[in-house]
């Protein structure tokens, strides 16, 4: 692995972090901002950097990171590039969970409501996918059968929005729809924690056989690995981890494509060591189109989801169009 | 001595039996080529010795039914070369090489002590040092082959299956992989290894195992089992068999007139 590698991804992680704090709608001068975050200056000041700018930012971090992990992995398991939550229907399917639980109500009855039906749409939808994956002789097929469940999670969606009761919760719906860290806070972040720590401590804990399903599944089994655990840990590690990014942000599409992408040529085009390096940059990428996302003088702010797609989308179509045609 | 004793393997798959009874037994210092045409059930045999494949009859390494072993225990034993497939990302050389030694923990990128001792040892016998450091997708198919031997060579197991390492290989590609597997073998191991090449068959290996339409036919030393007849009655083809200093050469001269019903 180049040896900069991580060193420079978690200087640019603090980075942008800290640059979250000091930029937004209201602007601020850069001593307020510093003596809010070490505890001191203006009430007012503090709230705005302690409960709005760095828990956003740290949403957005963790969301992007968690996601990009995910797309490593999922590439790893289906030996593809195009593998990833949004484009497999993951996190389409992971929002309709969070949204059905919305409309009917249920997220009333417990707090933990939420991030379990976004979850539970995730493993759902990975399950699906991985059972599709053993019966299926081209890995290519599985993305269209992963682009077929994104839309029809997609329109199960649309259908729900078309009965939603008020024009409340129609909003609510489309946020979950578009995906977006805008008024998140710690307690949401800590809602999810335990299940994207769950995720991901599994996702690390498999990479090796990520690096041995290089060699195709077979000979993968012939120097030792045991297939079907496998399968069964990537798919419940990316269920958990996109289950709990969507618990958080909504459902946010291509981050798990370009973060690895980017890493792959870099750490020898080994799954299992591209793991971490995606995580980080994917929060870079993330917590920057985020603040993208406040900088930009739109009337009403623009989703983040919507402008993850907008960056993610072609370089989907610019990654396929370049593979070449064994997959 | 590790020994691998298949007996009466049988796989059926759609109704069909695909491989009936087949016993055949791989020791250390023995190269046993496995032929047959094509659909013989070559492949199947290999991968219910392995355990792969659902199968009825007993495949035991060491006494142990290979079904009872973890992936890795039977990894640490017996090395599989299936047949070749694309590689799904361009690695280097030595991290495909590096993944011979999985089933030894080793994560591919740091590897210590004996993992390197061993991918080391592999990459030069395969003559891949030079190219250690190149990326997979820009290697020749004869490269590419000398990877996947130096992979399975890098397990350091006492046996190995090798499923048509030479396809798609030139002649001279061919002699090269053929010769590395017979010293493997020299030095102590055990291989079997599935080959369309009878004469390259005849060169290297210590016993012809014979199977058509998943079964075996004859398993023996090449002088006992390499027999024109034989050739008519497995592949089908009139051939001649001219002995040489340097093995025996297979003349095909026509294939025999089939019976239609």
């Amino acid at each position: 692995m180049t040896r900069w590698l991580l060193p420079s991804l978690l200087v640019a992680s603090i980075a942008v972090l800290l640059a979250a704090c000091f930029l937004g709608s209201t602007p601020m001068a850069v001593p307020r901002v510093l003596s809010a975050l070490v505890g001191g200056g203006a009430a007012g000041d503090a709230i705005i950097v302690w409960q709005i700018r760095l828990p956003r930012a740290l949403a957005a971090y963790v969301v992007g990171a968690a996601l990009a992990i995910s797309g490593a992995a999922l590439q790893g398991l289906l030996r593809n590039p195009l593998a990833e939550p949004g484009v497999l229907g993951v996190t389409a399917t992971a929002s309709l969970g969070a949204t059905f639980s919305l409309y009917y109500g249920l997220t009333a009855l417990s707090v933990w409501v939420l991030p379990l039906s976004a979850i539970a749409g995730a493993l759902a939808a990975t399950a699906f996918i991985a059972m599709a994956a053993i019966r299926i002789r081209h890995m290519v097929t599985l993305i269209l059968i992963g682009v077929g469940m994104a839309s029809f999670a997609g329109a199960l969606m649309s259908l729900l929005m078309n009965f939603a009761p008020n024009p409340f919760s129609l909003s609510d719906m489309i946020n979950w729809m578009l995906g977006s860290v805008a008024n998140r806070g710690l307690d949401d972040i800590a809602l999810a924690a335990p299940f994207m720590i769950a995720g991901l401590a599994l996702l690390f804990a498999t990479k090796r056989g990520l690096s041995a399903l290089t060699l195709g599944e077979e000979a993968a089994h012939g120097i030792g690995l045991d297939l079907r655990r496998q399968r069964l840990a990537v798919i419940a590690g990316t269920g958990l981890a996109t289950g709990a990014a969507v618990a958080i942000a909504g459902g946010i599409g291509f981050i798990g494509i370009v973060a690895p992408h980017l890493v792959r040529p870099l750490t020898g085009h080994d799954p299992a060591r591209s793991l971490l390096p995606s995580g980080l940059l994917g929060g870079v990428i993330l917590v920057l189109a985020d603040i993208a996302v406040r900088l930009l003088p739109t009337t009403s702010e623009l989703k983040l989801g919507v402008v993850a797609a907008l960056i993610g989308a072609p370089a989907f179509v610019w990654i396929a169009m370049r593979r070449r045609a064994h997959g | 001595m590790a020994e691998l004793v298949a007996s009466n393997l049988s796989v059926a798959a759609g109704g069909r039996t695909i491989l009936a009874e087949a016993s055949v037994t791989l020791r250390q210092g023995e190269l046993v080529a496995l032929l047959g045409p094509n659909g013989a059930g070559k492949t199947t045999l290999a991968r219910a010795m392995l355990g792969v494949e659902t199968q009825t009859g007993s495949s035991r390494l060491d006494g142990m039914a290979i079904t009872s072993l973890s992936p890795i225990d039977r990894a640490r034993m017996i090395a599989y070369l299936p047949q070749i497939r694309p590689l799904a990302w361009p690695a280097t050389v030595r991290d495909v090489v590096a993944l011979g030694r999985y089933a030894h923990g080793a994560a591919i990128g740091r590897l210590t002590g004996r993992d390197a001792e061993a991918v080391d040892g592999a990459l030069s016998a395969c003559d891949l040092q030079p190219l250690a450091n190149r990326s997979t997708d820009t290697l020749s198919g004869g490269e590419l082959a000398r990877v996947h031997l130096a992979r399975a060579f890098a397990a350091g197991t006492p046996l190995m299956i090798a499923d048509e390492p030479v396809a798609a290989l030139d002649p001279r590609h061919q002699f090269q992989t053929m010769s590395l597997l017979r010293r493997y073998v020299d030095d102590g191991s055990g291989a079997l290894v599935i080959l369309h090449d009878i004469a390259l068959a005849a060169r290297f290996a210590d016993r012809l195992v014979w199977m058509k339409d998943g079964r075996i036919l004859a398993d023996g030393p090449v002088s006992e089992t390499l027999t024109e007849a034989r050739l008519e009655e497995v592949y089908g083809i009139h051939a001649r068999i001219i002995e040489s200093a340097d093995g025996p050469a297979i003349i095909v001269r026509s294939p025999v007139a089939q019976d239609r019903p």
